[in-house]
């Protein structure tokens, strides 16, 4: 049985903002699901009593000083922005303009 | 004077400090190198000619004192360097200039290494042979019709081909080793935490690692003392003095390795290794036993399981990493025709911007994370990590490193495992322990296999990299380095 959907795929694509092709999806399905079926290999292990490691450097927050330090000027954070107003970052619309 | 471009890093910058050759020459030299020759290897995506002979003009104008001074350097385009094109091999950031250096970066321009350019690699550094670039592949300069390895082939095929003596690579599952593997070279992967992200263009967080890609081991440890150490900008570096690994380089060129425990896995014994990568890893184990090294075998029984969770982990990471590509802040919109929402437009650029490796990883992660099956995969993938660690850490309790072949197989053919992506997966079967675990890891050229590059892989524990360096100068030391033919 396959272990992913053409259907579960073009799902994950609109989550993941993929405008995907059809042909994508028939590709993509096939090559996840034998990928799938190799990494679920991860579950014959038992470690229900195994804590996870999400990280091999035991990890604290680290914090700085709060004190002001050197940081990009307005125009460097914004010299790679495709589009710009003023000293804005210049986005299609977010919210339907029925009004 | 001999041709500039066959030296190594260390008499480059002897004789740049002595006043034999000037830092301007020794880099028009390898200017005139990748002219001539990248046309047929496609190491570079960028080179920074102008930038390049400025700095090297600095470097004659002033301090010639810094370790590497004058020395050439190429960098893999995943980095982020002021002012010079940055893409990670991706349309997504096409024409993108950072407005800010890498620490890496950084700490070069401080050591007086001249940065020749940008190397080529698989988009976002996921893959293992280049065939994945969206700026088409890097050729192996062992054979052109073959692949460099990857993600880091750019760096590994630039130095081999003698267009730069050293290059940064970045290693996430093995992308500076089986490119070092492939193509005859020397790439070492440090702890975890010892080389500084900052300024990285992050794949997996958890995983990636910066280091460095030489023609031979204490080129590669001279580099690696350059670029290693804490850095208050990455807050996962680990805040611990770097190991000296320049004079444990220096220490296992003298060929003696009398007291040192090599422990060979049991569990990569039947994992499909080709006939010749194994005749010459085994050559080479035999070669450091007369050196005076005893091998043990040891046993890892969950390293079968680290290239599944590797699997889950670093798309699980990347689908969250490479979220940023939006199309509001840097690189590449599309479909913005005034009438789209931004949903559309993010789509549409993500579509257009993203290769197929890349959108098959972020939808696997998706997936691995998406509720109902993150327990199952993700959650799962994590534990199994923590038993990886614990067969290193037991290992270590039984031997000083743990050896193996960098790859199963040597450099193939353009195209026979782009069909089926896990087949490409399998050249990092021997790699991605480490990485899991964290620890160390170095790729030394070991012999050929029907004429082509063999690497043998010396795996140390974390913050230990000074032990990985000494074993392997001790071999290089024994079985010596490797020439390509001439391209």
């Amino acid at each position: 049985m396959a272990a992913i959907s053409r259907e579960e795929v073009a799902h994950l694509a609109r989550l993941s903002r993929l405008a995907v092709t059809e042909q994508e999806l028939d590709q993509f399905a096939g090559q996840l699901d034998v990928i799938l079926q190799s990494v679920a290999r991860v579950g014959e292990v038992a470690a229900d009593d195994i804590p996870p490691t999400s990280h091999s450097v035991p990890l604290t927050n680290v914090y700085r000083d709060d004190v002001v330090q050197p940081s990009l000027t307005q125009d460097e954070a914004l010299s790679g922005a495709p589009d710009r107003t003023d000293d804005r970052f210049r986005v299609p619309r977010i919210l339907d303009e029925e009004v | 004077m001999s041709d500039l471009t066959r030296m190594s890093a260390a008499e480059l910058a002897g004789v740049i400090k002595r006043g034999e050759a000037s830092a301007v020459e020794v880099t028009t030299a390898h200017l005139d190198r990748i002219s001539a020759v990248d046309e047929r290897v496609h190491a570079f995506l960028h080179v920074d000619r102008e930038g390049a002979l400025e700095a090297a003009a600095a470097v004659d104008a002033g301090d010639r004192t810094g370790p590497l001074a004058g020395v050439p350097i190429a960098v893999k385009d995943v980095i982020a360097t002021k002012g010079v094109p940055t893409t990670a091999a991706s349309k997504i950031l096409e024409g993108w200039k950072p407005p800010y250096n890498a620490t890496i970066v950084e700490r070069l321009q401080q050591a007086g290494t001249v940065m020749l350019g940008k190397t080529n690699m698989d988009e976002f550094a996921m893959g293992s042979s280049t065939e994945y670039s969206a700026y088409g592949p890097t050729n192996n300069p062992w054979d052109l019709g073959r692949i460099p390895g990857g993600s880091g082939g750019g760096s590994a095929a630039a130095i081999a081909a003698y267009e730069a003596p050293l290059a940064i690579g970045t290693d996430t599952g093995g992308s500076i080793r089986q490119p070092g593997a492939v193509t005859g070279t020397v790439g070492a992967k440090p702890t975890y935490g010892g080389t500084s992200r900052y300024g990285l263009i992050a794949f997996s967080s958890s995983l990636d690692t910066p280091g460095p890609c030489a023609r031979n081991v204490a080129d590669a440890a001279l580099l690696h003392a350059v670029i290693a150490g804490h850095d208050p900008r990455d807050s996962t570096s680990i805040p611990q003095p770097v190991p000296d690994v320049v004079a444990a380089a220096r220490r296992g060129a003298d060929g003696d390795l009398t007291g040192v425990k090599l422990g060979l896995v049991k569990e990569f014994a039947g994992d499909g290794s080709e006939p010749g990568v194994l005749g010459a890893f085994r050559e080479s184990l035999e070669a450091l036993v007369k050196l005076g090294a005893e091998v043990v075998e040891v046993s890892c029984p969950h390293f079968g399981y680290a290239l599944p969770a590797y699997y889950l982990i670093a798309p699980s990471e990347c689908s969250s990493n490479l979220a940023r590509f939006d199309g509001v802040r840097y690189g590449l919109r599309v479909g913005d025709d005034g009438n789209r929402s931004l949903e559309e437009v993010m789509s549409l650029t993500r579509e257009a911007g993203f290769g197929p490796e890349v959108k098959r990883r972020i939808i696997l992660g998706t997936y691995a994370l998406s509720s109902g099956y993150y327990d199952a995969y993700y959650g799962q993938a994590q534990k199994v990590r923590t038993l990886i660690t614990r067969d290193f850490q037991s290992a270590f309790e039984q031997v000083d490193v743990l050896v193996s072949p960098t790859t199963p197989f040597v450099a193939f053919p353009f195209g026979s495992r782009t069909s089926d992506p896990y087949q490409m997966y399998l050249a990092d079967l021997f790699t991605i322990p480490t990485n899991l675990y964290g620890g160390p890891a170095i790729s030394v050229p070991c012999g050929l296999s029907d004429g082509l590059p063999v690497g043998f892989q010396v795996m140390a524990p974390t913050m230990a990299d000074d032990r990985m360096y000494r074993v392997a100068a001790a071999l290089e030391s024994a079985v010596g380095t490797l020439t390509p033919p001439e391209l």
